[in-house]
This record gives C-alpha cells, structure tokens and sequence, in this order.
C-alpha cells in the first residue's frame, strides 16, 4: 500500500486561509489502510479545521466525503460532479496519485494536498509501516527470497553485500538490517543459495514518469 | 473570569467509572455539577472524534474515565483510550487549544470517592485555564 502522513496542521490551515466551503476528500483506499486519510481521519480534519476558524471568528463550511479510490477517475468525477458548487476547494486525503487526479479531472479547481506521501510499504504492526517497494520496474524478489535488495540495502546493491554490514546490521544505521546477509540466510533456508552464483542481473531501469499501456483493456474509441 | 463554570463532558465506561459515579451519588459524596456523563460500553470505543466533537460543540473541557489499568472488561479498551486521548491532546496543540482540555483517569467501581475527586480537579483545572477558545467568538 502507499503510505503517507498528515502535514502539520499549520501547513494545511495555511493553504486553505482564504477559502471558506472546503471538501475535505478522503480516500477509502491505501491512505485508508495507513489511517492518514480514511473517512475517520476526514472527520478528525474537518473537525479541527472548524475548530481553528471558530476560535479565530472566521466562518467556515466543511464537506466530507471519501471516494473508493482517489486515483480512478470513475470513483472521483462523479462523486465531485455530484457535489459541484458545494465547495470552493478541495483539500485531498489521498496519496499524490490522488490529489493529481482530481486536478487533471477539474483543471479549473483549486486542489491542496493534505498529507505527504512517503513511500510503498507494508505493514509491520498495526502503527508501523515500512518501506518495502520502489517501484523500480523489474522485479527481481524471486531471486532474492522475498527481500528486494533495491529498497532495503542502502546501496541498492544488487550484487551481494558490501562488506559494511556489522553483526547483521547496516553501516548507515543500526536499526536497519543489512539487507543481503537478510537475502543470504533466506535463500539459504530455502536451499537457493546457487542463486547467488549467477551473474547479477543487469536491470531496466525505468525511466520516469512511468507509463503502462495495456492495448487488451484499452476501449476502442468510435471514430 | 470569576463566576465561570465550566461544561465537562465525561466519557465514561459501563463497567467502573459509571458505576463509580453511581456510588458516588448513592454515597452522598458531594462534588462540582460541572460534569455531563456519558456511558460507553467500553473506553476503547472513544474515538479522537469523539473528544473533538465534545470540544467542538461546547464543552471546555473533555475526560475519559475508564477502568483500572489491567482491569478492562474488553482487556485493552482502557489503553486504547490512553492512546487516543494522548492523539487528541496533541492535535489540540497544533490548532493552539490547551491539552490540558482532555485527560484520561482510571478507577475501579468501587471508587466513588475517586469519581469525586476526579470530578473536582477537572472541574478546577479547567477553570483555571478559563472557558474553552471556541467560545466567544460566534461564527454560526
């Protein structure tokens, strides 16, 4: 899922200092998951949001809603079209993928982000998350027991350990586990350590922004 | 402001403080009628909304009473409720209200006195700290 944290409340009271109806627009999908932009946290937001104008004697209008999923258009126009003239911004809950849909949807309408997105991760307990994809296009898990050298190893290596690593841990930092001696114990358990014998495999990285064009789901426009 | 009473709003469990409060008044143990309780089933089921919204709609001051620690009939709803005031507190901080507006207590059943007592020392912080920012200003 994508992570993403709330920005600090003086951030988002700023962007939004001149506009009295927001629609504080939450996302039912990943930022739902990571508990920063769910329906629970439009409520807290909106909340706050009246809070702050009440106490500086500014009148403000606060619309909630939470779309399926803030990146697909099909769950984000109707639901806007719906509420049009209701509001005169849109304060976005969602991850950027998000708030740039509601952006190129409504090019004439003002859209503030109000959470940072921080990475693909996964969870590790409920309340922690980390890190676990960069999204480098060219999966390579398969061979590296489930651990993706790409992310975890602060050099993104993808030929084996550096030589850094002391007692299991990182040089950058000892809570970060070094990640190839992680892949070396895992491929050993599995009895792959011959994978580490093969040549390393040359990546295609990809060049950004990225674009994925499935001709088979694609409709045929009517000409 | 001298003459000032505060509106507390309690949020209180089925299982200790409610019946603390009950055994307060089957007692006769005076304290402040500045408290305006409200039963949960469970501690846990406070949410930060829930805190907010009792401050947004005119309490000056907010308290979750729950059992002791240990104690929970659901096991953890009392902890989570510690968490979730702690995450309320701090989001007033952002938005420059007080923390001190919202605590959290725990006590068992058979503590009336306690209840009292709970009662009074909110009753008194919140007075020193004088009413709640949202009021004053109307903007509705």
């Amino acid at each position: 899922m994508i992570v993403a944290e709330r920005k600090p409340m003086e951030e988002i009271l700023a962007e939004i200092e001149d506009f009295q109806k927001i629609l504080v627009l939450g996302c039912k999908g990943c930022t739902t998951v990571c508990c920063s932009g769910g329906p629970k946290e439009v409520e807290t937001l909106s909340t706050l949001i009246r809070m702050d104008r009440k106490q500086k004697g500014k009148e403000v209008e606060t619309l909630e809603a939470s779309t399926e999923l803030q990146c697909e258009p099909e769950s984000v126009k109707p639901m806007l079209e719906n509420l049009a003239n209701q509001y005169d911004v849109v304060l976005s809950m969602a991850c950027g993928a998000g708030v740039q849909t509601v952006a190129k949807l409504f090019p004439d309408q003002r859209v503030f982000p109000a959470l940072n997105t921080n990475f693909t991760g996964m969870a590790e307990e409920h309340g922690v998350w980390t890190e676990a994809c960069l999204a480098c296009g060219d999966c390579i898990l398969g061979k590296t027991a489930g651990i993706c050298p790409v992310t975890r190893c602060a050099k993104g290596l993808l030929n084996g350990a550096c030589g850094g690593a002391s007692e299991g841990k990182c040089e950058v930092s000892k809570d970060r586990p070094c990640a190839w001696q992680e892949i070396y114990h895992g491929l050993k358990r599995l009895n792959l350590l011959h994978y580490l014998k093969e040549k390393p495999q040359v990546k295609a990285w990809p060049i950004h922004p990225g674009k994925v064009v499935r001709e088979d789901l694609r409709q045929e426009k009517a000409t | 402001m001298n003459n000032f009473e505060p509106l507390i709003a309690v949020f209180s469990c089925h299982y200790c403080s409610y019946a603390a409060a009950d055994l307060a008044g089957s007692s006769r143990i005076q304290y402040p009628p500045n408290t305006r309780i409200i039963k949960v089933p469970c501690t846990g089921r406070i949410s930060v909304n829930h805190i907010l919204r009792a401050l947004e709609c005119g309490a000056d001051g907010v308290y979750v009473a729950g059992c002791l620690e240990g104690t929970c009939h659901f096991v953890s709803g009392n902890f989570k409720a510690k968490q979730r005031v702690q995450s309320a507190k701090s989001l007033l901080g952002e938005i420059n209200i007080e923390p001190e507006r919202v605590q959290m207590y725990f006590m068992s059943a058979a503590e009336g006195s306690k209840f009292a007592n709970v009662a009074k020392e909110m009753t008194e912080t919140i007075k020193e700290l004088g009413p709640s920012p949202l009021k004053g200003t109307n903007t509705q």
